[in-house]
């Protein structure tokens, strides 16, 4: 217990018996709430109209059908890798290394697509699909197994392993996949349509690989809350060894986790290559499976959640380009925008685990 | 998180006093979409600096710096075609497809994308600049200037911009001194301090007494400043970064170029085409000598900047050998532009294999 205004004795700050329920999906909001304040307030400060920036920021890049279609584009991936996340961020496995799975995700599924670059059928797309995926759980097992049978820190391996995969990228692109006719450019041949994901709408380019993010979704909620495994992640995050006591089998559980994260990360990569990019190259990415760490937390692990944490991440991207557009405020805020929601997020968490109470002075 | 603060602090402040003194604007609108932060002191940078002089010429400009490779570059493209602008720039290899993707579906806005080969619709140009123009004056410096006769070199991928640059400065520096030796690090990056300061060191280990570069960061010239040897800027003046060290830079001047295609779309006399520029057109500038080039040194490279503008010097000049020995330009013959946009070979006296 502790007092502020100690001599008036104003407000006290009291430890909660058990985590408000109510404000643990209300500081979500609280965070987004903070974050347009203090954004308005920094715009202010920088000599622009804070509310005018903040319209452009995060009403015009939607306004349209095309600037909502980029939208959910934009989310697709985001929203995949953090349902991936969730499962190891709720068992309490810090897969920080999503980035890489999909990296090398896009790489297995890649080198499959190029493998029939002058080929079309229907059977190439689940191919390369399926690729996809499982390049993105054979890079998860490697921090999973050095996890489970040698002890070793899986913040430190998956992370590391993010640069390795993108040097394995870069390797390929510039050297035994670069395109014949490219004149040894960093590049890939463009893949052949059959291996591409269908376009939802002509002239937008939303493609089938959302999808792939709803079912994520739905196969979530249904394990999270349906299942005896989402049970037992549940109660291996709240306490490892109670979970012990309960003698579920931790090591399986472990690299289970690390598969499934891997796997939604894997797809995220096949999304971005075979939908939008339509080829390898060196930049598939930009860095879409770190910032799917803020949106796992700021969507509370929760499949819902994420949608939308994953929707207001993405606006995050496209205001920042708009706003540089048309008010000249340098694209880079976005990034500040998301440090923002995630700082504010950490900071309202306090208020789950304490409740602040006004008992008047005593004077 | 605080450093990208300052620079938005910065920039923007940059920007409200570009906005107070530009004047009444013309109706052509121009737009720059930029792989790095305008304060990279390299490629970005400059692009910029020739931004700036089309404002200054009276267009108004607009500009997106930091836009990845990945599937963004795209709707910045698209986003900047639909918003009022008649002609876009867009400044980095990796723009190419999307680049002409976007061209297809605005046919009336003109589009420019820098380095590339694909001019796939009628409104898509290309531009590039001779760099290896530039390349042959600091070989000239450097192979007058070393002691070690070993000249370290940091390139950053094996695509033929860059090989040519390295055949054409081995070759002017054999020109004066037969016996030098060019050492190649790949450092695999265009913008990377890190790894570029490391590829530098490792040079300098292997006796390099002169570095040239051929990536963006400053960290090259400031490690050599430290060692005490010399070295050349890239892509802007580097000199205030490693006073003693840099010799000279080669400056990507892309300013006139710039002007000329915003004013032409203006005209209505905008036409598709393929630019490739030199120290002749003035799209590759040498920076001013340093006082550490001895009077001869510096005659004759003053004398050779002038052959290379007019054309009566060519860099690439027969007879030239591959690392083999086998005959790849006659004597009295020079390689003509077709050869050199595919360079994939190291001439002779150039170290190592190039990476596969």
């Amino acid at each position: 217990m502790e007092y502020l205004w100690e001599e008036e004795k104003l407000i006290k700050i009291v430890k909660r018996d058990q985590p408000s329920r109510t404000i643990f999906f209300l500081t979500p909001v609280l965070a987004i709430f903070l974050t347009l304040v203090a954004g308005g307030l920094i715009f202010y400060i920088l000599g622009f109209k804070p509310f005018e920036s903040l319209k452009f920021f995060f009403i015009v890049p939607i306004a349209d059908m095309y600037g909502f279609s980029e939208l959910l584009l934009k989310a697709t991936p985001l929203c995949l890798i953090a349902i991936g996340l969730s499962f190891c961020f709720k068992s309490n496995n810090w897969n920080i290394g999503a980035e890489g799975q999909l990296t090398f995700g896009a790489i297995v599924s890649g080198g499959v697509a190029l493998l029939f670059y002058d080929q079309e059928g229907f059977y190439i797309l689940p191919i390369v699909i399926l690729a996809g995926a499982i390049g993105g759980m054979l890079y998860a097992s490697i921090p999973a197994i050095l996890k489970t049978y040698f002890n070793t820190n899986e913040i430190l391996v998956s992370l590391m392993l993010v640069y390795v995969s993108k040097l394995i990228l870069d390797y390929l692109v510039v050297g035994p996949w670069s395109n014949p006719e490219g004149f040894n450019f960093p590049e890939t041949r463009q893949f052949s349509d059959s291996a591409r994901l269908p376009l939802l709408v002509e002239g937008l380019r939303i493609h089938a690989g959302i999808f792939l993010a709803l079912a994520a979704v739905v196969i979530s909620w249904f394990i999270f809350d349906k299942t005896y495994l989402g049970f037992q992640m549940k109660v291996s995050g709240f306490s490892l060894k109670t979970a012990k006591y309960a003698g579920y089998k931790g090591k399986k559980m472990i690299i289970l986790v690390f598969l499934i994260s891997g796997a939604c990360a894997g797809l995220a990569g096949v999304g971005e290559i075979t939908g939008p990019i339509g080829q390898l190259h060196r930049e598939v990415s930009p860095d879409y499976g770190f910032t799917a760490i803020i949106v796992a937390f700021l969507g509370r692990l929760n499949p819902v959640g994420i949608i939308f944490a994953s929707l207001v991440v993405a606006i995050t991207y496209l205001g920042a380009e708009t706003a540089q557009i048309f008010m000249q405020i340098p694209k880079y805020t976005g990034q500040v925008f998301q440090g923002m929601i995630l700082f504010f997020l950490l900071a309202s968490d306090y208020l789950l685990f304490f409740k602040i109470k006004f008992i008047g002075s005593k004077k | 998180m605080h450093k990208i603060f300052i620079r938005s602090l910065v920039s923007s402040l940059v920007f409200l006093f570009t906005l107070t003194v530009s004047a009444v604007a013309k109706d052509v609108k121009a737009a720059f979409v930029y792989i790095g932060p305008t304060g990279d002191h390299g490629w970005t940078y400059q692009h910029d600096v020739g931004r700036k002089a089309v404002e200054a010429a009276g267009y108004k400009t607009t500009y997106v710096e930091g836009v990845p490779e990945s599937a963004d570059a795209e709707r910045v493209l698209r986003q900047l075609a639909n918003s009022g602008h008649d002609i876009i720039f867009t400044t980095s290899f990796g723009y190419m497809n999307p680049t002409n993707k976007v061209a297809k579906e605005f046919p009336k806005v003109k589009f420019e994308h820098a380095t590339g080969y694909k001019r796939e619709h009628s409104n898509v140009s290309t531009y590039a600049a001779r760099f290896y123009e530039g390349r042959t004056i600091l070989g000239t410096i450097a192979g007058s200037m070393t002691k070690s006769n070993v000249i370290g070199y940091v390139a950053s991928f094996p695509i033929p911009e860059v090989i040519r640059g390295i055949n054409s400065f081995t070759l002017a520096a054999q020109k004066v001194n037969p016996n030098i030796k060019t050492k190649i690090v790949w450092a695999f990056t265009w913008y990377d301090p890190g790894k570029e300061a490391e590829a530098a060191k490792a040079l300098i280990d292997q006796g390099a007494d002169i570095i040239a570069q051929h990536t963006d960061s400053t960290a090259i010239v400031q490690i050599a400043e430290k060692a005490g040897i010399f070295a050349f800027g890239q892509a802007s003046d580097m000199d205030k970064f490693a006073p003693k060290a840099v010799l000279t830079s080669v400056e990507n001047n892309w300013g006139p170029y710039y002007v000329d295609r915003v004013k032409a779309v203006d005209n209505g006399t905008w036409n598709q085409k393929d630019t490739w520029h030199g120290i002749g057109d003035g799209m590759v500038v040498i920076s001013d000598l340093d006082s550490a080039i001895p009077a001869d040194v510096r005659a004759k490279v003053n004398q050779l900047e002038k052959d290379l503008a007019s054309g009566k010097v060519h860099s690439f000049t027969g007879p030239i050998y591959d690392q083999k020995g086998n005959l790849m330009v006659a004597e009295g013959k020079t390689a003509d532009d077709g050869m050199l946009a595919g360079m994939m070979t190291y001439v002779k006296g150039v170290e190592g294999d190039i990476p596969k």
